[in-house]
């Protein structure tokens, strides 16, 4: 099943005028060259309404600064992703904002289900805009699946909160004790089992959620509680790769098959788990941290990514604003995603320790 | 005449004092002295301003735009108490936490600052420090 965002055919005026291009592409390479694509990778814009016709100004900048310039592009990416919290609190101002926004993409645009997006009324106005919130699709020998990763255990979605607000308010604290584990939940799991029946097993997947399909941190939901069966039905493909959100920072990991890699948020960055000195986290150790942002430019740490596919691996472009841009690509002769300037540890420069 | 019963009378007192210092033991007239209830109680006093702190740090009304600033500081991470004072590049000067506060204050959260000796200013700090127990302080590190 295939669905899309809504597309409008309206080039951001003045978008020319803007400088380098904070862009983090996704490209998917083949063998054959004829078969390498890019898509474009818009996440966490958390989109914040405060009265009347106000939001809050920073994220609003965030958003259309990616639109803009995924629109720049050249040559065209095939499609884009979105991949979830496109609001911050589930609103319809919100998500009605937000999809104004979007709408200026010049391309067809596939959106991700986040928990800013669902626990206000359980994805019912995101799914009047976006549609299912499972689906996937074929593209150019790919075998794309997009889930919706934030579900929770039931108790705590029907019975635990007095309003659908509560529900939502405590949803969205990323440090909240009152939250709770994300999941795919079993529904999904034996819709994904039955989808990817009909796949060859050399068939590249490349599947979208917003949570990490992997267990980083869970005090932050840095985490989703059925990641191991959900990476089972992953793991029998030759080349599978999760691309995910929620943590607005630069991550990525290999796990048996199974590649993983982050996205940035256009809103705001991130710490790593092990900046905050009381957790214990599982930061992948392949990860080499993104530098540690500077508030005093407000979309440093933020941006988005462009990416190439090629023989079904993904390449992913991170395009910085305030910060020198940085690529992270699967490298067959070690088998998994690796940063192409940083990894080495002779290479790492001062920000990249988190502390 | 007056003078002299003052003198007289002072002198005395002091003998007095003194007599009763000697007699009774030392422990017993030591200011410092405290017990596991004051340790409870100053604990508790300390965290009802750690938990103020934090409910100021989650709070969407400490601005103007409904920011929080656990949105981008979740658990207080990646604030660095322990490197405070120092030398904020971006400002040109040397810098205390709190000034720090105050910037986000002003420019994310889009609010006013704070006084400096403000209650809702020492609770937030509490709170920052309190997460960031058994760090080693390093002013100035960057």
């Amino acid at each position: 099943m295939t669905h899309s965002c809504l597309t409008r055919r309206d080039f951001m005026k003045g978008a020319a005028a803007l400088g380098a291009l904070p862009v983090s592409m996704v490209e998917l390479t083949f063998a054959d060259a004829r078969e390498n694509f890019t898509f474009a990778y818009i996440s966490d814009a958390h989109i914040q309404y405060i009265s009347g016709n106000k939001f809050v100004r920073n994220w609003d900048r965030g958003l259309i600064r990616a639109v803009a310039e995924t629109n720049l592009l050249n040559p065209k990416p095939d499609f884009v992703v979105f991949g979830g919290d496109l609001a911050q609190l589930g609103m319809k101002e919100e998500l009605d904002h937000g999809a104004e926004m979007l709408s200026k993409l010049d391309y067809k645009t596939y959106c991700v289900m986040g928990e800013h997006d669902y626990y206000l009324d359980l994805g019912k106005y995101w799914s009047k805009l976006y549609g299912p919130h499972y689906y996937s699709w074929d593209h150019k020998g790919v075998h794309f699946v997009t889930l919706n990763s934030i579900l929770t255990y039931d108790d705590w979605t029907h019975e635990r909160w007095p309003t659908a607000m509560q529900r939502m308010i405590e949803m969205a604290g990323l440090d909240n004790p009152n939250g709770s584990p994300f999941m795919v939940g079993e529904e999904q799991r034996k819709w994904l089992a039955k989808d990817l029946a009909k796949v060859s097993k050399d068939t590249p997947i490349v599947l979208f959620s917003h949570s990490p399909i992997q267990k980083i941190y869970k005090g932050w939901n840095f985490w989703t509680e059925d990641a191991e069966e959900v990476q089972a039905l992953l793991q029998p493909f030759t080349t599978a790769t999760v691309v995910y959100g929620h943590v607005h920072q630069i991550q990525y990991n290999q796990i048996g098959n199974l590649s993983f890699n982050a996205v940035m948020a256009t809103a705001w960055p991130w710490p790593y788990p092990q900046s905050y000195a009381q957790a214990e986290s599982f930061l992948p150790k392949l990860t080499v941290p993104m530098n540690r942002a500077d508030p005093f430019f407000e979309r440093d740490a933020t941006g988005w990514q462009l990416i190439d596919v090629h023989s079904g691996r993904v390449a992913l472009h991170y395009k910085l604003y305030n910060n020198a841009d940085r690529t992270v690509a699967f490298n067959p002769a070690t088998g998994r995603p690796e940063d192409r300037t940083y990894q080495a540890a002779e290479n790492r420069i001062s920000p990249q320790l988190h502390y | 005449m007056s003078t002299k019963i003052f003198v007289i009378l002072f002198a005395t007192t002091a003998l007095v004092l003194l007599t009763v210092v000697m007699f009774f033991p030392q422990s017993e007239t030591q200011a410092d002295e405290f017990t596991e209830q004051d340790l409870a109680r100053w604990q508790e006093e300390f965290m009802s301003v750690v938990n103020k702190g934090r409910e100021l740090w989650v709070s969407p009304d400490l601005g103007t735009n409904g920011v929080a600033c656990a949105q981008c500081h979740p658990n207080a991470a990646n604030t660095h108490p322990e490197t405070y004072p120092k030398f904020q590049q971006q400002l040109g000067k040397v810098i205390a936490l709190r000034d720090m506060i105050n910037w986000c204050l002003i420019n994310p959260l889009e609010g006013k600052k704070l006084a400096l000796d403000d209650p809702r200013m020492v609770a937030i700090e509490a709170y920052v420090t309190y997460e960031r127990r058994g760090v080693p302080l390093e002013p100035g590190k960057h």
